[in-house]
C-alpha cells in the first residue's frame, strides 16, 4: 500500500465490512447461509458458543491466508487451494478442542469437521478474499464468522432456556422457583425444527423492522 | 486473473501440499498427549459410572484408584492371560483377531456398598458407527449392577438415547444367565415386561441401535461364558 491511497485502518468502509454482517448483511438471516450446524448445535448455549468461535477462527484466518496469496493462486485450481486452507483450518481447531474442550468436542461431534462444508466460508473466500486485501479479508471473515455466530447464540440462548430451563447449564428456573408453580421445560424446543422456527422467528423480527430486506 | 502455466500450477500444489502436511503432522504429535489423557480420562469416567460412581474431570483419576483396583484379561477358555494391561486392551483391535486370540479385559471393583463387582468392557456397532460401554456384574456374576454405554454418531433424539440414565438405569438387576445357560439382554420393542428378568424397553424409534446394542451385549458378553460359568458358584 503507497501513502497516498493509504487508507485508515478502521475506515467506515472497513467497519461496514464488519458491522454489515451482523446485521442488514448477515450470512444466517439474509443470506440463509449455514443453517445445517445452525440447527445441530444450537441445543445448548455452551456448544454454540465453541461453534461459533471455531467458524470465526476458520473463517478469519482462511479468510487472510487465501487473499494474502491471491495475486499467487492459479486460477484454475482456485477452489481445491481454498478448501485446502479450510480443510487445514478446521483440523487444527478440531484437535486443538480434542486436546483442551474436550467434553465440548464430544457435543459438537462431526459438526465442528463439518465446518469444512460450511457455505459461509467457500462463500467468503471465493466472493471477497480472492479479490480484496488481507486486512479487509480479515474483517469481513471476522464479520461473517461473528454474524453467523451471534444467530446460533441467540436460537441457543432461547432454545436452552425454553427447552431445559437452564443457560450455560446453570439451572436458573429451579433456582427461581417456577416449577413449583406448575411451569414445565418445552420438550419440543429441544428437537432439530424448533431451531428453524426460531431462526424463521429472528428472519421475521429483522425483516419487519428493515423493510428494504424484504424480496420483492 | 493472470494465466499461469501447467507447470507453475504444479509447484504450487505442491509446496502448498507439503506446508500444509508438515504442519498438520506437528500439530498432531503436540496435541497427542493431552488429547490421549483426555480418553484415559474419559475411559476411566465411564467405568466408573457402569458402577453408580459419577466422577467429575479432575476427580475421575483419583476415584478410579479408590474403586477399580484390580484388573486382568482372559482368553476365550476363561484363562489368564499374564503380563498385559487390561487399561490398554482395545477391544475394537481384538475384535478383528479369530476368537481364540482375542484379550479379554476384567476390571473388578469395590463399591461403597460392599458389593465385589466385575467389569466387563462391550463394544459394537450402532447404526452409524461404533456403541460402546461397561457392564457391571454383582459377585454372583450373572445380576447386572450397572451399565454404561455411549456412542459415537447415533441419530441425536433416537438411537442416541443409549447414553441416557433412563435406558441405562432399565439394565440394573437384569440377568444374563437363565437355568446356567447365557441368554444375555433382550432390548424389546414395545416394552419388556417388568417381571422379564432377562429384557428392557428398546428405544422408541431407535430400532437399529437398539437392536445393535443387544447384538453387542451378546456376542461381547458370551466371550466371558466360560469365566463367569466356572466362577460363578
Amino acid at each position: 500500500m503507497s501513502s497516498k491511497e493509504k487508507e485508515p485502518l478502521f475506515s467506515e468502509k472497513n467497519r461496514k465490512l464488519f458491522t454489515d454482517q451482523l446485521g442488514r448483511n448477515n450470512p444466517v438471516t439474509v443470506q440463509v447461509l449455514g443453517i445445517c450446524s445452525a440447527l445441530a448445535v444450537t441445543v445448548k448455549l455452551e456448544p454454540a458458543l465453541v461453534m461459533a468461535l471455531s467458524v470465526t477462527i476458520v473463517l478469519a484466518v482462511s479468510n487472510l491466508i487465501v487473499s494474502a496469496l491471491r495475486n499467487y493462486i492459479p486460477d484454475r485450481i482456485r477452489i481445491i487451494v481454498q478448501l485446502v486452507v479450510i480443510a487445514t483450518m478446521v483440523i487444527l481447531v478440531d484437535q486443538t478442542l480434542k486436546a483442551y474442550a474436550f467434553d465440548v468436542s464430544r457435543q459438537l461431534s462431526v459438526f465442528v469437521g463439518l465446518i469444512i462444508t460450511n457455505c459461509i466460508i467457500m462463500g467468503r473466500l471465493e466472493a471477497f478474499a480472492m479479490a480484496n486485501k488481507p486486512w479487509p479479508a480479515l474483517l469481513d471473515g471476522i464479520g461473517a464468522g461473528a454474524g453467523y455466530g451471534i444467530i446460533l447464540i441467540i436460537v441457543a440462548f432461547f432454545r436452552e432456556f425454553l427447552g431445559s430451563g437452564t443457560i450455560m447449564g446453570y439451572p436458573i428456573l429451579e433456582k427461581i422457583g417456577v416449577y413449583s408453580f406448575g411451569y414445565e421445560d418445552n420438550g419440543m424446543m429441544i428437537l432439530p425444527p424448533m431451531a428453524l422456527i426460531v431462526v424463521g422467528l429472528i428472519i421475521w423480527v429483522q425483516r419487519s423492522r428493515n423493510r428494504e430486506l424484504i424480496e420483492k | 486473473m493472470k494465466n499461469f502455466s501447467n507447470r507453475y500450477i504444479f509447484v504450487f500444489s505442491f509446496i502448498m501440499v507439503v506446508i500444509v502436511a508438515s504442519l498438520l503432522a506437528l500439530a498432531a504429535t503436540l496435541l497427542q498427549p493431552a488429547q490421549e489423557r483426555n480418553l484415559e480420562i474419559a475411559k476411566k469416567r465411564s467405568m466408573l459410572e457402569s458402577i453408580g460412581v459419577i466422577s467429575t474431570k479432575d476427580n475421575s483419576v483419583e476415584l478410579y484408584d479408590r474403586y477399580i483396583t484390580e484388573s486382568f484379561v482372559l482368553n476365550i477358555q476363561g484363562e489368564v492371560i499374564e503380563d498385559v494391561d487390561a487399561f490398554n486392551v482395545v477391544l475394537r483391535n481384538e475384535q478383528r483377531k479369530p476368537p481364540e486370540d482375542q484379550h479379554l479385559p476384567v476390571f473388578r471393583a469395590f463399591p461403597d456398598d460392599g458389593e465385589k463387582v466385575v467389569i466387563l468392557p462391550v463394544e459394537g456397532k450402532g447404526l452409524w458407527g461404533p456403541i460402546y460401554g461397561y457392564v457391571s456384574l454383582r459377585s454372583d456374576l450373572n445380576t447386572i449392577y450397572g451399565v454404561t454405554f455411549d456412542h459415537d454418531k447415533e441419530t441425536p433424539g433416537l438411537g442416541a438415547e443409549i447414553n441416557t440414565t433412563g435406558f441405562e438405569s432399565m439394565f440394573t438387576g437384569k440377568k444374563l444367565y437363565q437355568d446356567d445357560r447365557f441368554v444375555s439382554v433382550q432390548v424389546l420393542k414395545g416394552g419388556a415386561d417388568p417381571s422379564d428378568q432377562h429384557g428392557v424397553d428398546a428405544i422408541s424409534g431407535g430400532t437399529i441401535t437398539s437392536k445393535a446394542l443387544e447384538e453387542m451385549l451378546s456376542d461381547c458378553l458370551k466371550k466371558y461364558d466360560a469365566y463367569l460359568t466356572q466362577n460363578r458358584n
